[in-house]
């Protein structure tokens, strides 16, 4: 098991972890049954992400890909938060091994989810 | 930094004593055993005093020592070798496993299943112990094979092999049991348990990587895995990995000089060490009872935490450690071994965290690892999901 250099920096060193208290946008994704949950809190304001922290149980992939989310996002507006990827957010940590592709890289959903249903919520287009 | 190696249940080092019995192989005494002129001779010569040694260990007599390369090859020689050489005659197609198997036995009689064979998998209790019960019932007319491993690998259970071996000999059923954690560790007598066959591995008792043995009792035969050279008498090709068994006689001499005194002194530690842990770590918990296991190892589950992420933590900070979780083997799955005990509680399982103590363990290194343990435990948790609900749920 193979992490880049970057993997283990945002794992040993999360940035934007926790909870806010007053956030409103708050989603959830995985499950414990699979070793991966990650919760993401967002403080949207207008249509700029003012502040985001996460909460992930889950492997040391999991962990950096919460992290270098929130990285990617912070003071972005929804729609360029809509825009990223898991694969950009992988890309961005130099790449994950090949079998955590798919199980631990769920930061981006949880993010999506938060900011779609924030959007419906608030009627936005 | 100074390493704290907890993980003598993946790999042993290498003693020094058996680093130098080996030496002369790689030097001076290098002739094929199987030769005839002086170079040769003189290397058979050493490898049959290993096959005493090796047979001593275990209370066989020599001739039904087999050496080969570990215990896939030793566990899956028994599996296959029985479809060849027992099967057939007597149209026995049932194999009786425990739930705990090391995947070489398991994922093998799982295939042996998809080819006409019908596997019966024993389950355990929360403890890790046998359903021996459910055993016994499972045993039919066309049962011809049980196979229960003598210590788990992952918990350090010990399992009541020689009453398994006693029923399987009642019913005419072949008993093999894969006893890598157990030999050198705690007594094993072959006669005595009454086993057919015996897997033991070369590099979880300080011997090196890639040799092994397989012990077969007289009158009892397994087809070996390759065929070619009539090596081992017959039993199992191939020129003989010299340094490794005369590594294997040397470390199997020395684990049986030394075992009541190590038992005694490594037992303490992890002892000290899971009782400290229990008491100091929030919601841990052990798997495994706590009396019937081997004295090398403690597995804990950290709830709320998942294996991976404490191992990589635990590196970091110079403490080498296993875990079950899925994330860190390469599957998606974790470990079957702490899911059959945890009544499908896959969290459980992926929160858990194998330590294993051996020869160079030192009782000095308990307070560094236990403080580093509820450090990296309480850091996981300040921002997992799961303690958080839970702490909520509890009105903190």
């Amino acid at each position: 098991m193979d992490y880049t250099e970057k993997v283990m920096d945002h794992f040993m060193n999360p940035r934007n972890v926790g909870k806010i208290e007053d956030a409103n946008a708050i989603a959830e994704v995985g499950n414990p049954s699979c070793g991966d949950v990650i919760k993401m809190y967002l403080k949207i304001n207008g249509d700029m992400i003012e502040d985001i922290k996460f909460q992930t149980f889950g492997c040391g992939a999991a962990i950096a890909v919460s992290s270098q989310t929130t990285e990617m996002v912070k003071g972005k507006s929804l729609k360029e938060a809509l825009e990223v990827t898991r694969d950009q957010v992988a890309d961005e940590l130099g790449g994950l091994p090949p079998i955590k592709m798919h199980c631990s890289n769920l930061a981006a959903d949880a993010l999506h989810k938060a900011v779609k249903t924030y959007m419906l919520e608030h009627g936005i287009a | 930094m100074q390493r704290i190696y907890l993980d003598y249940n993946a790999t042993t080092p290498v003693r020094a004593e058996v680093r130098d019995a080996v030496l002369p192989f790689l030097n001076e005494l290098f002739g094929n055993p199987s030769s005839r002129h002086f170079e040769g001779r003189q290397v058979k010569t050493k490898i049959e005093a290993a096959r005493d040694q090796v047979a001593k260990a275990i209370g066989a007599d020599p001739e039904r020592i087999v050496f080969n390369a570990g215990a896939t090859e030793g566990n899956v020689t028994v599996l296959r070798g029985y479809q060849v050489n027992y099967k057939e005659k007597k149209g026995r197609n049932h194999i009786i496993i425990s739930a705990v198997e090391h995947p070489a036995i398991y994922d093998t009689a799982k295939k042996m299943a998809g080819e006409g064979y019908e596997v019966t998998i024993v389950p355990v209790n929360g403890d890790g112990d046998l359903d021996l019960a459910f055993l016994k019932s499972a045993i039919k007319e066309t049962t011809g094979l049980i196979s229960v491993m003598t210590v788990n690998n992952e918990t350090g259970v010990i399992y009541p092999i020689k009453e398994i071996a006693k029923i399987a000999r009642e019913k005419g059923i072949l008993f093999h049991t894969d006893a890598v954690q157990a030999i050198g560790k705690m007594p094993f007598n072959v006669k005595d348990i009454d086993a057919d066959f015996v897997t033991l591995s070369g590099h979880k008792c300080y011997a090196p990587k890639g040799v092994g043995a397989l012990y077969i009792k007289k009158g009892k035969r397994l087809d070996p895995l390759l065929t070619g050279g009539h090596q081992e008498n017959n039993r199992r090709s191939g020129t003989e990995n010299v340094v490794g068994m005369v590594a294997l006689g040397k470390a199997l001499e020395l684990a049986t000089a030394e075992m009541s005194a190590d038992r005694e002194r490594i037992g303490k530690i992890r002892d000290e060490f899971e009782r400290r842990v229990l008491a100091e770590v929030p919601h841990a918990r052990r798997n495994g009872g706590e009396h019937n296991r081997l004295y090398t190892t403690s597995n804990i589950s950290f709830r709320f935490v998942e294996g991976e992420a404490i191992q990589l933590k635990l590196d970091y900070h110079g403490i080498a450690v296993s875990t079950g979780s899925a994330c860190s083997s390469g599957t998606l799955d974790p470990s079957h071994v702490v899911m059959a005990m945890c009544n499908g509680d896959e969290e459980e399982a992926h929160s858990s965290i194998r330590f294993s103590f051996g020869k160079y363990s030192k009782m000095e290194d308990v307070g560094y690892v236990v403080d580093r343990i509820k450090e990296v435990i309480a850091q996981l948790r300040s921002f997992s999901p799961l303690y958080d609900k839970f702490m909520n749920s509890q009105g903190k």
